[in-house]
């Protein structure tokens, strides 16, 4: 056994956060806030570094990685606030032409008949017709609802689990954030970090962010659905509680459009729903524990 | 990333399950909780059954991953948990073994590990919980011979215990982390009083020492003079790692069993019942995840051996995340349980009873959540102190 990122998977992610940082940082994500719109230059250059071909067979031009080195790639996506809908294209795919290479995005019908970038995707996974538009409340995610999608067909393991992995690198990105504030921010003559009650708001957001990274890196190593549930609850939460703390550790500038904490608890909302329902993910996980009590 | 076992891991399992299944109904008949020399003789006989089979050091001088594999087992299997020798174990000895003299280790550490020596932790003091390092417990030099006179709470074992894992003051006028020194004290010697502590859950667990002019020799001292706050970090970090892996093993039975009888009572049918158990049950799995990444951190290249200071072997904050979050859900088991128990929950002879009142100490012994909040905010996230 050894639970712990291999020197590969290491370099994989810190290659993947110096692309990110790169092609989509601040500037390119507030850029974005203001001009909605995907981008296409930047969806192709994903695909030449491999992001939706990763798990593809090297012969068949993908880079022949499993799915723990998926889940490292969503999770800086993640930490990137990245929009489009990369794992719809991610897991087409081999399946769509020019998924693989970012020249076609892909989406799909998630829980609750959620659709994200349903008019600018090429191609759609799932009955879409009589979608209705939403008001999306995050405003790097174009919604359309399909009217009448049956609850129960909730999305599959590797969508939900990729979807985990997204939600904990913004849980990582509140953290991180929160951490930052607290450490520059002076109230009192001090910096408010100094302070045990913004400081313990702080410990908790990091708690949050360990739990729900075993929990996901172990669901990516045996792609057990029980796994991927207990992960997705774990993320959901280390994500929208960690925006939440993350704000309150902001202050009134959290509560602003300029700061970039809304973003992250939006998204946040956006994944959670896009996981399927919540209360199915701990029917599953009462059944398991029944039929392992014996 | 790799969460299966080796080939010689899964023999050392495979090895260790076939000697439970031969040891276990070997054992006497285990004593009632308030028999403390009937618990004393039980827990050094298994001590001593694990010593004669090649399992006493397993705390010791194995890696982190077979210390998993070992305690995993023995936790699914029944087999005792360390109970009197937890000190001698996993503090004193660890801490002699890393930075006693060979002469104290010859003294102490076989009869740790063979089952004959109890030892208790004198550290906390009424006026010095979680700031442990304001100690006040004063030894005086006097020739060869320390003078100790003060008082200890929380320690454990102390009726039944042979010798002290001591904290003491030994310079008042340096600043508090430097003036203290580590002792190892006969129980036996005159002027210590053990008063037992009753707890909220009924039982006498800990005990009140008091000291009176108590004379250890000065060879009794673990490290330098004034160093032990030191010697004692050595200590604690060593604790965390392993230190639950029972109990979660533990934990994720008793939470079976609380949804079988969820499901024979008709609990079961109230779906927030239901769900609230599914979220423990994925809970307990990830603390279990979250158990197997510390040890994979906390595997040394060349097996750092019992508190080795400074090597990746010995397990680090990461402890604190784990405690932070095991020691809640923990609460949360039993809390679920009473749920499910209804007015039964009210009756002291239903199961999980006794354990909710129990679990009320995990939030705070061996460091409060507060004060872990702290180490993870300072130490890991790097904010300023308060």
């Amino acid at each position: 056994m050894r639970f712990q990122l291999t020197d590969d998977q290491r370099d994989l992610r810190g290659g993947v956060r110096e692309l990110l940082a790169r092609r989509f940082g601040r500037e390119v994500l507030r850029g974005a806030v203001e001009r909605p719109g995907l981008d296409r230059g930047l969806w192709r250059e994903l695909g030449e570094a491999g992001f939706f071909g990763l798990r593809l067979a090297e012969a068949a031009g993908g880079v022949g990685l499993g799915v723990p080195e998926a889940v490292l790639v969503f999770e800086e996506a993640g930490r990137a606030l990245l929009p489009g809908p990369l794992v719809a294209t991610h897991l087409a795919a081999g399946a769509v032409p020019g998924a693989a290479t970012g020249e076609t995005v892909v989406t799909a019908v998630g829980g609750g008949g959620l659709v994200e970038w349903l008019d600018e995707a090429d191609v759609v996974v799932g009955e879409v017709s009589g979608a209705v538009a939403l008001r999306s409340v995050d405003p790097l995610t174009p919604l359309h609802r399909v009217p009448g999608a049956p609850a129960a067909a909730g999305p599959d393991d590797l969508f939900v689990l990729l979807t985990a992995a997204e939600q904990l690198g913004t849980a990582v990105r509140t953290c991180e954030a929160a951490v930052q504030h607290a450490r520059t921010r002076e109230q009192f003559g001090r910096p408010i970090g100094a302070f045990q009650a913004v400081k313990h708001l702080c410990a908790e957001l990091l708690v949050r962010v360990e739990v729900a990274r075993v929990a996901v890196y172990a669901a990516a190593v045996t792609a057990d659905p029980v796994d991927i549930a207990a992960a997705r609850l774990a993320a959901d939460e280390a994500a929208v509680r960690g925006a939440r703390d993350c704000l309150q550790v902001y202050g009134g500038m959290g509560f602003t459009w300029e700061v970039d904490v809304h973003l992250c608890l939006k998204r946040a909302w956006v994944r959670a729903e896009r996981g399927g329902s919540i209360t199915e993910s701990e029917e599953l996980l009462a059944g398991e524990l029944l039929v392992e009590a014996g | 990333m790799d969460l299966s076992y080796t080939p010689e891991q899964e023999e050392f399992r495979a090895r260790l399950r076939e000697w439970l299944v031969k040891a276990l109904p070997a054992l006497p008949p285990k004593p009632s909780p308030d028999d403390w020399p009937g618990r004393r003789a039980y827990d050094l006989g298994w001590q001593r059954t694990l010593y004669d089979a090649g399992y006493a050091d397993v705390h010791w001088d194995a890696s982190p991953t077979m210390r998993l594999i070992f305690l995993e087992e023995t936790e699914t299997a029944g087999a005792p948990y360390v109970g009197a020798n937890f000190v001698g174990l996993l503090h004193a000895g660890p801490t002699i073994a890393a930075e006693g003299t060979a002469g104290q280790r010859d003294r102490w550490l076989p009869s740790i590990l063979r089952g004959e020596e109890v030892w208790c932790q004198g550290f906390s003091e009424p006026d010095a919980g979680s700031d442990l390092a304001s100690l006040r417990t004063r030894a005086r030099r006097d020739g060869d011979e320390y003078v100790v006179t003060g008082s200890k709470i929380w320690t454990s074992h102390a009726e039944v215990a042979d010798w002290c894992e001591l904290l003491v003051r030994t310079d008042p006028a340096a600043p508090k982390h430097r003036g203290i020194s580590w002792l190892a004290m006969p129980m036996d010697a005159p002027g210590v009083t053990v008063r037992p502590l009753r707890t909220l859950a009924g039982s006498t667990e800990f005990a009140e020492v008091f000291l009176d002019e108590v004379r250890v020799p000065v060879a009794n001292r673990v490290g330098e003079e004034n160093d032990g706050w030191r010697v004692t970090m050595v200590t604690l970090s060593f604790e965390r790692g392993t230190a639950f892996v029972g109990e979660v093993v533990a934990c994720r039975r008793v939470l079976g069993e609380i949804a079988r009888e969820a499901r024979a009572n008709g609990r079961w049918d109230d779906s927030g019942v239901r769900r609230r158990l599914g979220r423990l049950y994925a809970e307990f799995r990830a603390l279990w995840r979250l158990t197997q990444w510390n040890v994979s951190e906390g595997e040394a290249p060349s097996g750092g051996g019992p508190g080795a200071p400074g090597v990746p072997g010995v397990p680090g904050v990461g402890g604190s995340v784990f405690k932070l979050r095991y020691s809640r859900a923990r609460q949360e088991l039993f809390d679920s349980a009473a749920e499910v128990l209804g007015v039964g929950a009210l009756d002291l002879e239903q199961p999980w009873v006794v354990d909710r009142l129990s679990s009320l100490s995990y939030t705070i012994a061996a460091g409060t959540s507060e004060i872990q909040r702290n180490i993870v905010a300072e130490r890991i996230l790097g904010l300023p102190k308060g």
